[in-house]
Parts: structure tokens; sequence; C-alpha cells
């Protein structure tokens, strides 16, 4: 039988095979190699002539529903997994804006009222496991505003000092308070997070302080790399920053944000840290403390706890909410049931398919071609 | 003369620009002069220049260039946008980057061309030449660039001439010198160029100094057959000449020891450079459709920044009192939301620019390279006779190539190989039907290829044509015969005409008798002897003797051949004089034995068209052999090895109005001024002398003529006039003041010309065979199979034509065939309307596919007509081929304009000579057939191919994949550009519209340039849907292309739709996971781009038909690239981007497990509906297109054995058949047609 359905391709094909063939006819005679006169002949090869040896994925039924059953178990697998790990998350969230009159922090929220502060007591009738996180959540906040994100000066941050006399434009108008270069400048130090928290527990009537670590709640690499202080002068910071102004909305420069530890000062201040990180979406948490020391580094233990916060910061004028939170952690972070829904969901969605499929497949396979 | 007025200086120059004339003085008269002073100076010298830059303008120029392109523009405009503090959105310096990448890419292609030019240019320039010169009074070597108008030059043999040069000297005693043109037209045949009439003393040399005339001639043009002009001398006397006595520049002479002349036009204004124009634009339909998609995108981006400016002014409505995170001014105030929303519109164009393709454009010039790399590349397409590969000249039409509805063909050297064989004669009357010449033609058509030549030439040595004591020594020399058949075979580019398919004549017996019983004294007789002096004299054919100066024009360093000449010397020598000689029966492989054969033997005929070698090969047959042409004389030697020498008294040339031509001679005994005409019958027949006597001969003969075109050959048609001396002298007067006009010049030399040609005495007709090409019937075939309506317009006369037809299988016997003859316009219309009717009756256009169509070239003038057209169009919807016969290349070219504008199609034509070029131009896509007739249709296309039958594979399987790749790529790119920007848009609803992007801006930029780049040029380069043998085997496929299937409108929007889907879900299913959380911006950016770059990866990876090792390497490839380069910027940019901070980010995530979890679900989730939408698609093919893939991934045999299947089942209407095949289970196959193309096949 012929080999192929169209003369000109089964001849061309049929030359090419027989080429050598060919040419051992004529090596007896006269004629020699003729790769002499053939000067432009392409180059045979399978990548010149598109025949690479391919393999041709072809979508269909009977391929796909292994596909969809395996996709299908890992996924629901996956699922299960992360439902139960966000089930085994704790979480205590608590708005302390203070909008309602019946709040606690109702008071406070009147802007004119300056080093107000207000407590939330709470009880906790379980163990929350330990290590628990303190945060801060603040809505409505944008600090992915793109001019609030680029008011700020990188190289006055990374301890140059060279900025301290000259911030970069790219902080205006935060640049000067009356003249005097703001260190650090721009917007986004200057809406620095200022209200602070106590954690007590009561014990019998009294407030046992639960102490909270402020060590390591930034990135490393903000701590250790991307900002730095300016070198000492005099061994002193202070000295550093002499010839600047603190930001406007700031109560005390920068160099004395904390006067409990002298290593926490400066652009090395780790809530400081925390904050210049710029939130992806406008109703985020930040890293306040963490709770690893002491009696509570379990833990915190059944009790009436109250906490104490110097309201200082305010959101109600912009529409803004505040909030604490305490969580603990597990491997996929904080409390997030959506994922583990989201794998559930999917996976059953891909063992539904894989019937669909087969039911397809029974219907229209096509008998030799998945073999 | 003094030019010292600048006064004058001005006149003068401006005479020369209003002026129709130029005149050249020598410029040894001036030679003492001041450069300034000399009269020729204002001419441009020989130095040419085809550069467009020179080193310190080539920044300034480029970017001027560049700044001319629309896309560059809109990137401007983006960068400077960036620049206004209020709008930015990204750090200005930033933004320049994509533009100087693009930039620097094309001035580096810019550069590189241009350094080529310059390269070649320098070379050029400084080729050696001889120059003139007043001091040495002799020929000095200068350079090329030396060279200025009004210089005098002298050319050795086989040097190529630097300029265009009158002709004033040769060393030839005839005053002739041959140049080869091919350099400029592709023609290999030697040309003749003549002494200006007037400056030939064959007897002393040149001397320069004494030439005082003043030559006037064209301002420059492209022209290269025509030239004229007159040398006026002191006394005022004026000599004409034309372009034969023009020397081209980039022609070789040959033949010719020496010649020399002044240079008339030099550098750029030679007529070769003028005729050198740049490559060709064309922009494809796909493009023109993908632009009108750009507008949507741009449409698309306004939306998009309309609903962000908006977005911002609401927002910030929504406030009562100022936040923290609002910036002021410089002056503390802030902009009002109107403002900031009018600002914020074009903050968003530059954050979402990259909706607007721009980066396609660079990607689609990229693919289209490759696509042309692998066209070319096909070694299917290459032709190893002449050694020539495809060559494609537009590089931005190859997917025009995919999409093609209408074909138009030339005939004579397109579908017919335009080898002229000669087959058969009448002579007064009486036929001659050459039946061994038949049985010669009949081995030999078998096919071409070496190995039947070989039994060709057994039979033929052992043929009794031969005498028997010649028999011995042919045996000897088989074994060279056939590795010279083989040189011949191979190379009939550089050896025109002369294959022993279109030299060997086998000689008709009884014409032979007829002719050994005749004397020139005999009545009748002498009419056969005429006939066959005619058949040799009347005609163009140079006779090159020795084969001395071919061996020097096959050591050109160009020609492929040298290796070859190297290789075989001593076979080579004697091949010329074998080919000649057989009929003389001496053969002989050894040249030195050659020598001594007869003179006559050794001569090698160069004709400008193949039938008249043909005829000239013909009457050698018969011993009438043409054995040397002067421009004065033309030798012929006669059977009885007599020679007779003609004084050749003038050459009336061919022309397509006259269709005829003829030669005036003096017969050398009977001192008689015979004239010989040949030409079509129909300019013959009808300026016959008519006594009654030579009715019967005019009737016999055109009895026979018709039966000749019956049979498909081309028929000429010889005669004669004997003319009195007084006649001569008449006329000869009357022609020498036509050559010397310069006014109207053509018209007196025609009207001179009828003059003379009239009152013939008929000698008798010939029948040329035009061999069909190889493959052709199939080629037509496939094509029609394929959808597409073929056309064939040609020149000849319909029955020629229509014979044709039928034997390329464009008509079909069972075909129901119009014809339509008109001789007025009303009678065109009734016929039209009676047409019209009649095939309405076989029901709509797709269905009725069994009628033809012949018109002829006066009757397609009348249809022609405003208020005929659209019937004519409307008939033509109807047929499935037709036939325009008698048609002039205007009309050719009308014609497909017609097509291609009223109906709206794709066209292509496709053709190998000169009268095809306007029809080439005219097309969508113009295919040059590099044959024998020189190069123009070649200069004019899009695509040279060198055999009809590459058509098939170049549309079928070529055009079919680059449609396919480059629309898929093209929808690809819409989609990802609108995926991606639309994540940046997601984003907005959740920063306020304030134009943040959560993706550091360095990696959007790598992500288009670096990480997402690469497969989509690879998928638009390298994908295949189908193989070649499958889209060969059934052209049925091709039709999808020609409903541009590939790129809808429709699948424009679904792209967009799955883009939206799919960037909603990369965006949304991290938004949901990190909601709420203590995520910073880069950091919940980086699992949106990374789940955004597997999806756009693996879409495509969805997309891709076959993966070749190429494929899985840029695919790896890109994926490994993603995370190196993120990784790397992580860790490397501390300050890179300031203020914006992704140091480490990349390394936190990669080290969270929830980051993999995230894109592992998104990507999933993504690209699941097109997953499962291929995969439903897949189960039950629906498309044929899907059902020939099935088919396609089955091993060959069983392949075959489907398609053959399929065919059988569906071939019978397959042309008309769009809708699904069932694959053929169970159902019995139909029983197939007699001459189906199938059915033989099969066993």
């Amino acid at each position: 039988m012929a080999a192929s359905c169209w003369p000109a391709s089964g001849f061309y094909r049929e030359k090419k095979r027989n080429c050598s063939a060919r040419t051992a006819i004529f090596d007896g005679g006269m004629m020699k190699n003729k790769e002499g006169e053939v000067a432009n002949r392409p180059d045979n090869t399978a990548f010149t002539q598109q025949r690479l040896p391919a393999w041709q994925p072809m979508l269909s039924a009977g391929i796909v529903i292994p596909g969809f059953l395996v996709i299908g178990l890992v996924f629901i697998g996956i699922g299960v997994a992360l439902f139960l790990g966000s089930q085994s998350i704790q979480v205590l969230e608590s708005d302390y804006t203070g909008l309602n009159s019946n709040t606690p922090c109702y008071e406070c929220s009147d802007a004119s009222k300056k080093n107000c502060t207000c407590s939330i007591e709470f009880t906790l009738t379980k163990q929350f496991d330990g290590p628990v996180f303190l945060y801060y959540g603040l809505s409505n906040f944008f600090q992915n505003h793109r001019k609030y994100g680029v008011s700020r000066d990188y190289y006055q941050l990374s301890g140059d000092t060279a900025y301290f006399k000259n911030p970069s434009d790219s902080c205006s108008p935060y640049i000067y308070d009356s003249g005097v270069p703001i260190v650090p400048c721009g917007a986004a130090a200057n809406s620095m997070f200022n209200d602070s928290f106590r954690l007590y527990q009561l014990v019998g009537g009294t407030k046992k302080p639960v102490p909270l670590d402020g060590k390591g709640i930034s990135w490393w690499t903000d701590y250790n790399i991307v900002f730095r202080n300016p070198p000492l002068v005099n061994g002193s910071l202070a000295a550093a920053f002499n010839g600047t102004a603190k930001p406007v909305n700031w109560a005390k420069p920068a160099y004395e944000l904390d006067t409990s530890d002298p290593s926490n000062n400066g652009f090395m201040n780790e809530d400081f840290l925390v904050w210049m990180r710029r939130a992806a979406l406008p109703d985020f948490r930040k890293l306040y403390r963490r709770i690893t020391q002491g009696d509570y580094a379990a833990g915190l233990p059944v009790g009436n706890y109250s906490l104490e916060i110097s309201y200082n910061y305010p959101v109600i004028g912009f529409g803004g909410r505040k909030k604490i939170v305490l969580s603990n952690v597990s491997w996929m972070g904080g409390k997030n049931m959506f994922l583990g829904v989201a794998y559930l969901v999917i996976g059953s969605l891909c063992i539904v398919m894989s019937l669909v499929m087969l039911i397809v497949y029974a219907k229209y396979k096509f008998p030799e071609g998945d073999s | 003369m003094k030019w010292t007025n600048p006064l004058a200086l001005f006149r003068r120059k401006e005479r020369e620009s209003e002026d129709t004339v130029r005149t050249v003085v020598s410029n040894l008269l001036y030679e003492h002069l001041k450069k300034k002073e000399q009269p020729n100076r204002q001419y441009k010298g020989n130095a040419v220049k085809t550069t467009k830059y020179t080193p310190w303008s080539f920044l300034i120029v480029n970017l001027w260039e560049q700044f001319h392109r629309v896309a560059n523009i809109y990137f401007l405009g983006i960068v400077i946008l960036n620049f206004i503090p209020v709008m930015n959105a990204f750090h200005p310096g930033v933004a320049i980057i994509p533009l100087c990448v693009i930039l620097a890419l094309t001035a580096i292609k810019d550069a590189w061309e241009d350094i080529r030019r310059f390269q070649t240019d320098r070379k050029l320039n400084n080729l050696p030449c001889l120059i003139y010169s007043r001091k040495t009074k002799s020929f000095e070597e200068k350079h090329w660039k030396d060279l200025h108008v009004g210089d005098f030059v002298k050319v050795l043999s086989n040097e190529v001439i630097p300029a265009d040069i009158l002709l004033l000297h040769t060393s030839d005693p005839n005053g002739v010198c041959h140049i080869e043109t091919a350099n400029l037209d592709g023609e290999t045949n030697l040309k003749q160029r003549k002494v200006v009439p007037g400056f030939f003393n064959p007897n002393s040399p040149f001397e320069p100094r004494h030439f005082r005339g003043a030559v006037v001639c064209e301002k420059p043009n492209s022209d290269l057959n025509h030239f004229k002009g007159y040398i006026e001398k002191d006394d005022q006397n004026k000599t004409g000449f034309g372009v034969e006595s023009l020397l081209l520049r980039g022609s070789t002479a040959r033949n010719t020891d020496e010649s020399a002349g002044i240079v008339v036009y030099a550098g750029h204004e030679t007529k070769s450079m003028l005729n050198n124009s740049g490559p060709r634009y064309k922009r494809s339909k796909l493009e023109r459709m993908m632009n009108s998609d750009v507008i949507l995108c741009v449409l698309l981006l306004f939306g998009l920044c309309l609903v962000g400016a908006i977005g911002h002014s609401i927002w910030l409505e929504t406030f009562q009192s100022i936040p923290q995170y609002f910036i002021p001014d410089n002056n503390g105030q802030y902009t009002s939301s109107i403002l900031a929303g009018f600002y914020m519109f074009f903050t968003m164009i530059i954050l979402l620019q990259v909706l607007i393709p721009i980066s396609l454009y660079v990607s689609i010039e990229l693919v289209k390279m490759g696509q042309v790399f692998f066209i070319t590349q096909d070694i299917d397409l290459y032709d190893e006779k002449q050694d020539t590969r495809i060559q494609c000249r537009s590089f931005n039409i190859t997917e025009d190539l995919g999409q093609i509805q209408y074909v138009f063909s030339d005939k004579t050297g397109t579908l017919t190989e335009n080898k002229m064989v000669f087959r058969r004669c009448s002579v007064r009357g009486t036929e001659f039907s050459h039946a061994e010449n038949a049985v010669r033609l009949a081995v030999l058509s078998e096919t071409e290829s070496e190995e039947e030549f070989i039994l060709f030439q057994q039979q033929h040595k052992a043929s009794p044509l031969f005498p028997d004591d010649q028999t011995e020594s042919r045996r000897q020399s088989t074994r060279a015969n056939v590795s010279r058949s083989r040189v011949t075979v191979t190379k009939p580019s550089d050896r025109a005409f002369s294959s022993p398919l279109e030299t060997d004549v086998a000689p008709d017996q009884k014409l032979q008798q007829v002719l050994r019983g005749a004397s020139l004294a005999e009545d009748e007789s002498g009419y056969y002897l005429d006939f066959f002096l005619a058949l040799a004299i009347c005609n163009t054919v140079v006779v090159s003797k020795a084969p001395a100066h071919r061996r020097k024009a096959e050591e050109r360093p160009s020609n492929s051949k040298k290796q070859m000449t190297n290789d075989l010397p001593d076979v080579f020598s004697g091949e010329d004089m074998t080919n000649i000689c057989t009929d003389q029966g001496v053969v002989t492989p050894n040249p030195g034995q050659t020598q001594k054969t007869q003179l006559g033997c050794l001569v090698h005929y160069e004709s400008q068209s193949p039938d008249e070698a043909a005829l000239v090969h013909a009457a050698k047959a018969y011993g009438f052999t043409l054995a040397e042409r002067t421009p004065d004389q033309v030798a012929v030697r006669l059977p009885s090895g007599q020679m007779l020498s003609f004084q050749v008294l003038d050459i009336l040339a061919f022309d397509a109005k006259r269709k005829r031509m003829s030669v005036l001679v003096r017969h050398p005994h009977s001192r008689e001024i015979v004239m010989y005409t040949k030409g079509a019958d129909s300019a013959i027949m009808d300026l016959l002398e008519q006594p009654l006597l030579e009715k019967q001969v005019k009737c016999n003969t055109q009895q026979q003529l018709d039966q000749y075109a019956r049979d498909g050959l081309r028929t000429l048609c010889f005669a004669k006039r004997i003319l009195s001396q007084k006649e001569y002298e008449d006329w000869s007067k009357k022609r020498q003041e036509a050559i010397s006009a310069i006014d109207q010049r053509e018209q007196l030399l025609m009207d001179t010309t009828v003059f003379l040609e009239t009152k013939f005495t008929l000698l008798g007709a010939t029948g040329i065979e035009d061999r069909l090409q190889e493959n052709v019937p199939e080629t037509i075939q496939a094509l029609r199979e394929a959808g597409i309506q073929v056309w064939v317009l040609t020149g000849d006369k319909p029955e020629t034509a229509v014979n044709i037809a039928y034997s390329c299988k464009l008509l079909d016997h069972r075909d129901l065939l119009f014809t339509l003859n008109a001789h007025n316009k009303a009678m065109c219309n009734s016929t039209l309307n009676n047409h019209l009717e009649e095939v309405k009756r076989y029901g709509p256009p797709e269905r009725s596919e069994e009628i033809g169509l012949v018109i002829d070239g006066r009757t397609l003038g009348l249809v022609m007509d405003e208020d005929l057209r659209s019937k004519f169009v409307e008939l033509c919807k109807h047929c499935r081929s037709v036939l325009c016969c008698r048609v002039t290349p205007l009309q050719k070219s009308e014609v497909v304009k017609l097509v291609r504008d009223k109906l709206g199609v794709m066209t292509l034509s496709i053709g190998d000579g000169a009268n095809d070029v306007n029809m080439i131009r005219a097309a969508d896509v113009g295919v040059g057939i590099s044959g024998q007739e020189g190069m123009q249709a070649v200069m004019a296309s899009d695509f040279a191919i060198s055999r009809f039958k590459h058509l098939s594979k170049l549309l079928l399987v070529h055009g079919h994949w680059c449609y396919n790749r480059l629309s898929n790529m093209i929808v690809y790119f819409f989609y990802k550009n609108l995926a991606y920007v639309n994540l940046l848009f997601c984003y907005q609803f959740f920063c306020g519209f304030s134009g943040t992007a959560m993706i550091d801006h360095w990696i959007m930029i790598f992500f288009n340039l670096f990480f997402t780049s690469a497969p989509p040029i690879m998928f638009g380069i390298m994908d295949k849907t189908l193989s070649a043998e499958t889209l060969l085997c059934m052209p049925v496929l091709y039709k999808s292309g020609q409903h541009s299937e590939g790129y809808k409108r429709r699948t424009f929007w679904i792209a967009m739709l799955d883009a939206f889907y799919q960037s909603l879900v990369c965006f949304f299913i991290p938004y949901w996971t990190y909601q709420g959380s203590d995520i910073d911006i880069f950091t919940f950016g980086t699992p949106i781009n990374t789940a955004s770059f597997f999806t756009i990866t693996l879409h495509l990876a969805i997309e891709i038909q076959s993966w070749t090792v190429v494929h899985w390497v840029i695919m790896l490839g890109s994926v490994l690239v993603y995370f190196i380069m993120t990784l790397v910027f992580s860790a490397l940019c501390v300050s890179c981007n300031p203020p914006a901070n992704p140091y480490w980010i990349m390394q936190q995530q990669m080290n969270d497990p929830v980051f993999y979890l995230v894109c592992i679900l998104t990507v999933a989730v993504a690209l699941l509906p097109r997953y499962i939408v291929h995969a439903l698609r897949g189960t039950n093919a629906e498309s044929l297109h899907l059902w020939a893939r099935k088919v396609d991934r089955l091993a060959p045999p069983e392949r075959q054995q489907w398609i053959r299947e399929w065919k059988s089942l569906w071939h019978p209407s397959v042309s008309g058949q769009t809708g699904r095949p069932t694959p053929p289970l169970s159902s019995d196959p139909i029983s197939l047609e007699p001459d189906s193309p199938f059915s033989d096949r099969r066993l």
C-alpha cells in the first residue's frame, strides 16, 4: 500500500530517505559528492525541519479523570489540615475606639483630651496557649496610599547624616519644622501609632503585670540591615540628632522613644520599625508585644485580665477604628479559616469534576486515541 | 566654456533640473579646470553610499526615526507623565528603563545593519577599474569611487561594469560586446551591445582624447530596457543610440576582450542603483485585526483609568476630616477631590500602561523573524536543481499565507516548466507529427529524476535513429553522459534551455525524406528550405562559441559552480559540445578529442526566450545549424555541410502588441532581400497575401494550428516576404529617420515596422510543448480542497489555456464550462445574465463546484466596466475555477484588484515573468517563481519559490502554522497583559485608588521583560498544532485560517474575560488569605505576583500543543529565571528603588508554607475553567481540527489509514463540507469515483 496520501509529501520524504542510496548508485561513476553545488541547501536537521520529537498532550475527559481525582484528594487533605490548624488558634479581639458611650474608652475618644487612659477588662475561661501575641489593629487607615508610602527618606533612615540637614523632597511637606529639618521626616513617621498598652492579670483584686516583650517584633532585616541609627556623637544618640526637630505629631524625639531601653531608640526602635513597614490593606494589625516571659511563657492562664490603654492616637476623625488583638500563632500564621475552606471546596469540586468527566468520557470516548 | 558668473551657475543648475535630457561631455577636455568649473561636475560621482547614518549622526537620526513609531511615542508620553510630580506612579528613573531597553535594542539592530551596508559599500567603491588619464595618455587602474560622469573607462572581459557606460569601442571585429545581466535581472543569457554607430573603428586603438562630441541622453531613470539619446558632434551631426549601446553597472562583460566608453550615469544615478528599491512593507490581515483590538485595549485602559480617577475623587470625599495619611502639597494645602481625581487619571495610565501591548509589536517582529527562518529552512521548499531556497522578501506577512482564499496564477513558467520542447510542425499545410520525438519525450516525461534518465540514455543509444557505427562510441560514453546529464539537470539556471529534453529533437523521418529529396531550385521544396531557414535565423539566439568564456563565467567567485568545476574538469568542458553535438553523433568525454569534431559542433545557444532555442534546436536536428550570428550577418550550415551567410539588414524585434518578429536578410546567392517572420497565428494569418492557391495552405495550416492548441501546444506561424531592392531602400530611409528621432521614436518605429510586415507567404507552423511542472495537478487539487479558488490568467489563446487547465486538473471533464466571449457590451451583458441564471439553478455559491469559466482578454475588458463588474463577480463566485486568456499584464492586476476589493477576500498571485509583476503587486500576497524568465517577478514578490508545487506546502503547512502560531500568540499577549494589569487595578480598590502598586516596580518590569517574554515568542515561532503530513493530507484543515478562526473578535473577548477572571482569582485568594493580618505591601504582592506568573505561564502550557525540547527548556527556564531573579533582586536590593523596600521579602515568603499553599490554590482555581473547557472540547473533538489532532498523534501507518478512511467518506464533497465529520468507525466506505486521485493510490 502506498505510504502517503499526497504524492508530494511522500515524494519528499522518500527522497530524503533514499539520499544515501542514490549517492551509492553514482559512486561507481563520475559522480562526486554533490555537496559543493548545493551550497544553499538547508540543513536537514530535526530542528530546522520542525520535526523535533514532540509530546503532544491532548486534553480529553479520559486523561483528566485521574488528574482531577488526585488533585481533589490532595486538596481535601490540605484543606482539612489547614482547617484544623486554624481552628486551634485562639484569638481575642476588642475594639477600644470608644465610639459608644458604654464602651470603656468613650471618654478618651474626645480628641481634646490629653494623656487619657482607659482600660478594658476581660476574662479568660480557657487557657490561652502561648506564645501569645499582642497586636494593635487599625481600620480604614490607608498606609498603602501611594503618597503616604513614599513620604519618607530612605537615606535618612539608614543613618546618613547628610540627609539630616537636607531631607529628601519625598518627605514634603513634613521636611522642616519652622526651618529645622525634621528627623525622621515624612508623613509615614509623623503618623506613627502612639497608643501604649499594659496588661495585668487580676489576681485577687491586685493587678499583676503581665510582662510584655518588645524584642524581635520587627523584621530582622529592618532591624539589622535596612534601618540604621546615625553614628553616635560622643557616645550619645541625642547628640547625633542635634540640629534636627522631632516629627510634629510626636511627643518625644526619636532618640527618646523608649526610655526604659537605651538601645531601643532612634530609628532602631522596634515599634517604629513595625510602623514603618507599610500595611498592605487599610484594615490591618501590627504586632505590639509578645508574651513570652515569666509565668506567662506558656500562655495566659484562666482568669480576669485588665488591659490598660494610654489613648493618644486619633482615628475617629477619618472613620477609623482601633482594636487590640490577643492571638497565638501556628505554622500557618494567624487565624484564617478562608484557606482551609477554599481548599476543601476546590478539592470537592475537583472530585465532582472527575465524576462529570467520567460521564463525558463514557459518552464520547474516542476508542483508539486514548490508548 | 567658463562658468564664472554665479547667476549663470544657478541658471545652469536650473536647466539641468528642468531639462528632460542630460548632456555629458568628455572630462578630458576640461581636466585642467578646477573641480567646480568642470561641466560635468553637477552629476553624481560613482561612489555609492547606502548607509543611513554616519557615526556622529547615528544617535540623533536613529532616535528621530524611532520616535516616528506610535508605540515609542506612547512610551515617551508615559515617561514624561512620570516626571510630573503630581502624577507620577513610580520613581521617574525607573520608568525610563523599558523605553531605553526598546530604543537600545532597535538602535543596535539598526547600527548593525548599517555597518553591514557600509562594509558592502566600501568594498564596492574600492573595486578596481581602468580610467583614462590625460596625463599618461593611457588607462590607469583606479577605484570605482574615482569615476565621474564624462570619464572614459575600459572594461576587460569578465569584469564587472562600474557605471552606466556608453559603448564607444570594443576589441570585437564586429563592434559588439556581450554582457551578462544576471546581477541585475537574473537573466543568465548573454546580451549583445553595439558600439554607437559611426564610432566603431576596428583597425585603430581607441583614443578618448579625440572624442569631441556631447552625449545627450535621458535623465537617469530606472528602466533597464530603455535608453535613448544622441551624440552631437562639433559639426552638429547627430548620431542616435539606444539601450543596445549602454553597458549597465553591475553587469559583467563577457566574450569581449576589451571594450571602452564614456560614463553617462554614475553611482546612485545608474539604472541598477535606481532599480534597487528597499524591502517592502505590508501589513497583514491579522495585524489589521489586531490593531483594532489594540484600540479596544486603549478604550479599556481609559475605562479603567476613569474608574480609578472617579474612585479616587469619591474616596477623598468620604472623609469628613483629613486623616494623617493624606499628604498636603508643599504649602500645606490639600488638593481638591476633583483635581486629585484628574491627576489620578494620568497616574493610572502610568500604572496600567502595560495594558497597551507595546511589547507585542516587538514580539511579533521577533516571531516573524523566527517564522521566516523556519520557512526558508524547509528542505521541501529547496530546489536542488537551481540550488535555491524559498526567499521571504516580505518579513511581515507570513501569517497571510494561512488565510488565502483566491490564488491567481500565471500559466507559462508557473504551471508549466517554460522549458519549450519542439513537438511537431506543419510545412505548407502538410503536418509532420514527429512521432519519434513524442516517443523520446514520453520516456523523459515519466520523471526528471536521474535514474530514469539513465534508462532513457540506454534506450536512446539503441534507437535506430543513430547509425550503427556510432553506437559503439555512444556506449563508451554512456557513463560520461550520465554525469553530464546530471550536471545539466542540476544546473539549468546557469545554462539556460540546454537540458537534453529541449535540445535533442528526434527528426521526423517523413520530413527528413522530403528534405533529402529537396534542392533549392524546386519550387515546392524551396518552401521547406525556407521554413527551416526561418526556424534557424528568425530569432535573436546568440551563438557562443568556445566553451572558454563559459569556463570563466563559471569561475565567478559568487558562483556555486566553482566547486564542481574543480571536481569535474574534464567532464565539464565536454559538456557543451555533447549537448550540441548529439545529433552529429560523436560524443566523447575527452575534450581533446572533441576539438577534432566539426567546428560547427562547438556552439552553444543563448536565447532570451526558450521558444526560440527550441526552434533553433529543431532546425539543427534537420541539419540546419545556426552557426554564427553577428549584428550584421547570420550563418547557417545546411545539411549538405555548405555554409550560408546571410547579411542581416534589420531585425524587427518582438513586441507584445504585434506579437511577431521579423528578420530582414539578404540571401547570399540570389541577393534577394527576404524577410522571415514568426509570430502568433492571429498576428500573421490576416496579413497573408491571398492568391487562390494560398487559401488551401492557409486553411490546412489553421486547422493544424487549432489541433496543436487543443493538444496544449504553443503555436507559432512562420512566413516570409521577398522585398525588392527599391522597396527596401525606401523603407530603410524611413526607418533611419525613425531611429534618430527623439520624440515619439517608439511610435515611428512601430509604424515603419508594421508597414513592412504585410503580404506574407505562409511557410508553416510549429507546435511547441510547454511541459507542466511536476506535481502541478496535485498541487491545484490540494489547493482546491483547501477551499482556495484557483484562477489562471494567461496571455495564451483560449484553446491552449483550456487544455493546460484540463491537464493540470484545474478543470474537470465533468465540469460545466461557461465561456464568456463577447464583442460588445450589450452582448456581454446578456451572456452574463444567461450564465448567472444558469448557475443559480445549481444552488448557492458554496455548493456549485462543477462550474468553470473561460473568459478572454477582450471580454474581460468589457466586464471590467462599472455596471457589469458586480455581475461578473457574482458569476465568478459560483465558479470553482476561472480561466482568463489573452490578458495583458495590466488586466491581470485589474482582475486581482477587482476580486480582492469586491469580494473582500485574501488573494495570492503567483507568476514568474515580467508580465506578472503587476498582478503580483496587486495581490495581498505575491509569490514569484524564480525561473528562466528573469527576476522581475521575484523582485516584486513577497515570497519567491522555485517550483509551483512548493505552493501547497507553503500555504497548507507554513501558512497554516504561521497563522495559527501568530494568532494564538497575539491572543495570549492580550490575555497576559490584561491578566497582569487587572491585578494592579484590583488593588486600587483597597488603597483608595491612589495608584499604589503592591508589586515592586522593578519586578513588574522584569515580569514583562524576562519572566514572561520568551515563552510566548517561542510559542509563536515553534508551536505546531498539526504535523506537516496531516496538513498536506487534509487540505480542508486550511479552511480554519480562511475563516480567520484563529483570531476573531470573539476569541479576543473570551481571552479577555478569562484574563479578567484569572486576575480576580489571583488577587482575591491572597487577599482573603491575608485579610486583617499584619502583612505589608510587598509581602502581600509577592504571592500575587508569583501566582499570577504561574497562572500566566501554565495558561500557555495548556495552549501549547506540542512540547519539544525547546519548549521544555524555555518554560522551565522561565520559572527558574523567575525565582532566581526575584531572589537575587530581593537579596541585593537594599536601596535600589527608594523608598520602596523589597529587601528579603521573597526569601521571607519562600520560608512560609502559606505562600506555597496560596500559590497552588490560586493557580488551580484560576486555570480550572480553561482546563475543563479544553478537556471537554478534546473529548468529543467537535471540530475537524481537533479530530485531526487526535489522528495526528497516532503512529504514521495508523494515521494514514484513518485519513484514508475519512477521505473515502468525505472526499467526494469535501470542498463543500465545513461541518464536523463523524470519525469513520463503523460505516462502510463509500465507493470511490474512478478518477479520484485517492483511488489509485490506495493500491
